[in-house]
């Protein structure tokens, strides 16, 4: 099956402001991802180390004593955003094993650069207290000067970098 | 009125409901293509300012006409609070990862669920990113606790403008930006194949 064109942007971005605002008014919040990445590693930290988590000042209210660190929203959340990302991609039929990449670099060489630059993002976003999705948007939409101060800085740092990877995307 | 307060269960299936059409959408928008997330910076294809401006706008002027008509209690609604540098210094951060690693952590979960390795390779490492921090963080504790901490401080209060004016200045900037990126995309679009091979054969003449 050929995959289906994508929507044209500003109604993917119709629809997406929907789901966000449905959480606003429903929820009282936005959406997120990455603290749902960060409970993850918290949880596996916890499992094998707990006192451990229980004297860090930043793992500790997710996950110390009793506190179950899968018990919030954001950890639902994701859990829909894959399986509606499936979802989506099987109807149009792009569900299929592949590495998408630049023409002049290797499978392997955009594995590790994937690798590498979702540590890089990883801390970032944890720094930032939310990612694209968390801060960008929902704080975005919300008026916060954090959040559109931080948008600003997520385009000048792909930017001031881009040319210097041109070589990955070009 | 808005927003409401769930039971552990009701939380779980809304949340599974909210996150499905989010990452349906993220989907279909082509996110789960990091090609397309990359061209960004690049100025060939300018979708991901469209889709996020035209997102946020929409929700902008969503809630707070909700809000104003008394269907949603704002003061209940969470905004995030500033903490002005570690946003900052996160965002130029997460800027860097974004082109090297050509997916933000909400788009690589969209990619790894339709099985593009690279967007797998990414999540694995964006949790070890966040484990990282999580681990570093107490070396630097007070610039992530307390530099640049605003609390709950809009645009409408820096700008000492009422919140109706800020949403309707928001609206206008971006629909300037959604031109601009129109303009730059026509600018720098990547030549087409047929192009290109046109422009080869004139070479080899």
């Amino acid at each position: 099956m050929t995959p289906r064109p994508p929507w044209n942007p500003y109604v993917a971005g119709f629809a997406l402001g929907l789901v966000l605002t449905t959480a606003f008014v429903v929820t009282g919040h936005g959406l997120g991802a990455s603290g749902a990445l960060s409970r993850v590693t918290t949880a596996a930290i916890d499992a094998v180390a707990p006192m451990h988590v229980n004297t860090n000042p930043y793992l500790a209210p997710m996950a110390g004593g009793d506190t179950d660190p899968f018990d919030s929203w954001v950890v639902w959340t994701v859990v829909g955003a894959i399986l509606g990302g499936l979802a989506s991609g099987w109807a149009g039929g792009r569900l299929k094993i592949e590495t998408f990449r630049g023409p002049r670099i290797t499978a392997q060489q955009r594995w590790m650069l994937a690798l590498f630059g979702g540590a890089i993002m990883g801390f970032g976003a944890r720094l930032a207290r939310g990612c694209t999705s968390g801060q960008a948007l929902s704080g975005g939409a919300m008026l916060s000067v954090g959040s559109w101060a931080f948008m600003l800085s997520v385009f000048i740092g792909g930017y001031a970098l881009a040319y210097f990877v041109r070589k990955a995307w070009n | 009125m808005g927003p409401f307060v769930f039971d552990s269960t009701t939380t779980i299936l809304v949340s599974l409901a909210l996150g499905f059409g989010f990452g349906f959408v993220l989907e279909r928008a082509g996110f789960g293509d990091s090609r397309r997330l990359a061209a960004q910076f690049y100025l060939h294809d300018m979708t991901v300012l469209k889709v996020m401006f035209t997102a946020i706008v929409t929700a902008m002027v969503c809630v707070h006409f909700l809000w104003a008509v008394g269907l949603v209690d704002l003061s209940r609604v969470f905004i995030n609070p500033t903490y002005l540098w570690p946003g900052i210094v996160g965002g130029l951060i997460m800027g860097v990862g974004f082109i090297v690693g050509g997916y933000c952590p909400g788009t690589s979960l969209v990619a790894a669920a339709t099985l593009k390795l690279d967007g797998v390779f990414f999540v694995v490492g964006a949790l070890l990113g966040v484990a990282v921090f999580g681990e570093a963080v107490p070396r630097f504790w007070d610039f992530f606790q307390t530099s640049g901490d605003l609390g709950r401080f809009t645009l409408a209060d820096w700008l000492g403008l009422p919140t109706a004016t800020v949403v309707f200045l928001v609206a206008c900037m971006a629909v300037f930006m959604f031109w601009g990126a129109e303009q730059l995309e026509r600018a720098f679009a990547r030549p087409s194949r047929e192009e290109e091979a046109a422009k080869d054969l004139e070479v080899v003449r």
